[in-house]
């Protein structure tokens, strides 16, 4: 059975068919409102899966920690791939 | 290039972004605002009991006047405890080693105690200056020493924060690379090594906290004698 046609701004990305993701890109809003429009929609989301539930356990919290160890080792790769086992030889 | 034991305090940037404006951001994000509900999430539940129960600590000895400064205080201490915290974890980097961030925050409120006892009762703010039963003959000596102590103070807040992060993150540091070249050699002193290691961590997070409230603490003081 073929889906019903939706219009291709109002499809979220997991949607979007390969070929048509440079138009998909196309019809965001990338002003800083919109940005912040996203960043908020992106945190509410996680909020309300992991941490705003009834039996709400560790994991929402150490998943965040998590990504932000990652982050963080991904940003200082530069400054970290100098450093030596022995600082002095 | 030379590899020292401080370059783990260079502030860090990537692409033109220092890393320190999301690391003092961070803590912005773990604390949701409380919405108005009977009962939160268990996340929300937890940290309002500690910072009702902080709360409720740090404005026994003030009076009424001094509890205008509730929301300051408490939201410094929890910024201040969760930056501490953060900064334990691996590869991340922790503002407050920063001289420039503790003493951007020592300073100005400092300076506001101050201002705030001068202005409002500056016979009794000056009056600190001088306790009481002291000998007649010491009294000229005693008003220098207590002048130099006051204005001391903004400057030991900040070094106190910084000095005691700095140097837990360099022991910490120091010691972890005892334990990797120890490793191979003499594995008995190495994972004795490992073992201290992990006190110290343990050290460090007691320290993370206990930090903050000392900083909180003594600015409440300060307070105290001034509002």
């Amino acid at each position: 059975m073929a889906d019903k046609p939706v219009a291709l701004a109002q499809k979220r990305l997991m949607d979007v068919k390969l070929g048509q993701l440079p138009s998909w890109f196309g019809t965001r809003d990338f002003t800083p409102n919109g940005l912040l429009g996203s960043v908020r929609g992106g945190y509410e989301r996680y909020y309300n899966k992991y941490i705003n539930v009834k039996k709400g356990g560790i994991g929402g919290v150490a998943m965040f920690l998590a990504g932000y160890i990652a982050l963080s080792y991904l940003w200082e790769y530069d400054h970290i791939k100098h450093d030596r086992w022995r600082k002095y030889h | 290039m030379m590899v020292s034991f401080f370059d783990q305090f260079a502030s860090p940037s990537y692409l033109g972004i220092p890393n320190i404006a999301v690391a003092i951001a961070l803590p912005w994000v773990l604390y949701p605002t409380p919405p108005a509900r009977w009962i939160n999430n268990r996340l929300i539940t937890i940290q309002g009991w500690f910072i009702n129960r902080f709360t409720n600590q740090l404005m026994l000895p003030l009076n009424v006047g001094g509890h205008k400064w509730a929301l300051l205080l408490a939201s410094l201490m929890i910024f201040l405890i969760t930056i501490n915290m953060l900064g334990l974890l691996p590869y991340t980097f922790t503002p407050t080693t920063q001289l420039s961030l503790n003493m951007g925050f020592a300073v100005p409120l400092w300076l506001a105690t101050v201002i705030i006892g001068m202005r409002n009762q500056p016979t009794i703010a000056l009056g600190h200056l001088l306790p009481e039963g002291t000998p007649i003959p010491l009294i000229p000596v005693l008003i220098i020493i207590e002048t130099i102590s006051l204005l001391i103070r903004p400057l030991a807040l900040g070094v106190r924060l910084t000095a005691n992060l700095t140097a837990g993150h360099l022991l910490i540091q120091l010691i972890a690379t005892a334990v990797f070249v120890l490793l191979p050699m003499m594995p008995t002193v190495a994972i004795l090594t490992a073992a201290v290691l992990f006190l110290l961590t343990l050290l460090e997070v007691a320290v993370a906290m206990i930090q903050a409230y000392v900083f909180v603490l003594l600015l409440s003081l300060y307070l105290q004698e001034n509002v």
